[in-house]
């Protein structure tokens, strides 16, 4: 089990940054994710990125939890650091009738692509993202295919079958 | 090698065969294919023309990167439904006359991918000549389905094929193949209208999820 202090000091320099910036942490099997309300998650990995040198957004993805869940939506960033090698997940968690999260493209240009992914497959809408059109799927797609109560065949009229 | 000499002094200057034969000929010696793997069955393809399997035997061993100089377009493998545009415009671009061979299950019927991502078969886009089972077919069974094209081409006739726009051309009504629009970002596709000819507004087009 890999040890976790270190993981858990940034989460603590986080909270006396600002105490909302978090409102839950996990650790689990060598892995810390930090829960981080949808309105300062660009504030977060601005934070980490300049103050921690958490300098390389390895993910970002989108998670359904199914159409019964509130809140349904997980967006999850996968943070790096290529300068002490530590690793960090920040989670947003979104309801289902309001999938609104502000975009980190100003902090990580990566995050640009792997946002509109996460658009493009679980219908999740990134405000203030410069092109967030899908990357994936056709242009013309109806639906967000990883989304649980899509279905497989994909709509009657639309899909090939 | 000698043969030409015995063709001359044992045949007279002129002969006369009818147009279709001599045509057709020329063509099924002749096939070029359009190079179009899109997954495994692509390896096979590949493998036909290797030594071994020697696909130029039959003289169709000269796969275009251009389809402007191909006849045969070869489907091997699953088609998405991303990639089914792109596929109708290598059709349209191919000169006439031109036929269309589906390489194995996915091309063919889909295959193992029932799902919203793939093309339940090929010949929803363009018309198809001759279809290969298989998963992936073996490159015996690609230089089976070249040879039945062969005959199938030696059963034309030149009248029967015309470079005019019909049922198969880009400008009649395809159905499923799916228009490529532009600017989608969050706002409604049947509002976009598109002015390429391929394009053909559908009913689903006008949904949106919720």
């Amino acid at each position: 089990m890999a040890d976790t202090k270190v993981l858990h000091e940034y989460i603590e320099k986080l909270k006396a940054e600002n105490a909302a910036w978090i409102t839950d942490f996990k650790d689990a099997r060598g892995e810390v994710t930090a829960i981080v309300p949808r309105e300062s998650i660009a504030d977060v990995c601005r934070f980490l990125k300049t103050t921690c040198e958490f300098n390389l957004l390895a993910d970002v993805c989108g998670a359904d939890r199914g159409a019964e869940e509130d809140p349904r939506f997980e967006v999850n960033y996968h943070l790096f650091s290529t300068v002490h090698h530590n690793r960090l997940r920040l989670k947003v968690l979104l309801s289902d009738d309001d999938p609104h999260v502000e975009t980190v493209v100003p902090v990580w240009k990566t995050a640009d692509w792997h946002e509109r992914e996460t658009y493009d497959l679980f219908g999740v809408i990134f405000d203030g993202h410069p092109d967030l059109r899908r990357i994936l799927l056709p242009s013309d797609f109806d639906g967000h295919a990883l989304r649980k109560d899509y279905p497989l065949r994909g709509y009657e009229p639309y899909s090939l079958t | 090698m000698g043969l030409e000499n015995t063709l001359f002094e044992s045949l007279p200057d002129v002969i006369t065969v009818r147009l279709d034969a001599v045509v057709n000929w020329a063509r099924k010696s002749s096939l070029w294919p359009a190079t179009f793997g899109l997954a495994c069955c692509a390896i096979e393809m590949m493998n036909s023309v290797s030594a071994r399997n020697d696909l130029s035997r039959f003289g169709a061993e000269t796969f275009r990167a251009s389809p402007r100089q191909a006849d045969v377009m070869i489907v091997s493998g699953r088609v998405s439904r991303k990639m089914a545009p792109a596929l109708r415009r290598i059709y349209d671009q191919m000169p006439e006359p031109k036929w269309v061979i589906s390489m194995g299950a996915c091309a063919t019927s889909g295959g193992v991918f029932d799902n919203y991502a793939i093309v339940q078969g090929v010949d929803k886009i363009v018309p198809v000549d001759v279809y290969i089972p298989g998963c992936p077919p073996r490159p015996e069974m690609l230089i089976h389905a070249i040879m039945m094209l062969q005959e199938k081409v030696m059963n034309e006739s030149v009248r029967d094929r015309r470079d005019t726009y019909e049922t198969e051309s880009r400008q009649s009504i395809v159905p499923g193949t799916l228009p490529v629009t532009v600017g989608t970002t969050l706002e409604e596709t049947s509002k976009t209208a598109s002015t390429r000819p391929y394009t053909v507004a559908s009913r689903h087009e006008k949904r949106r999820s919720s």
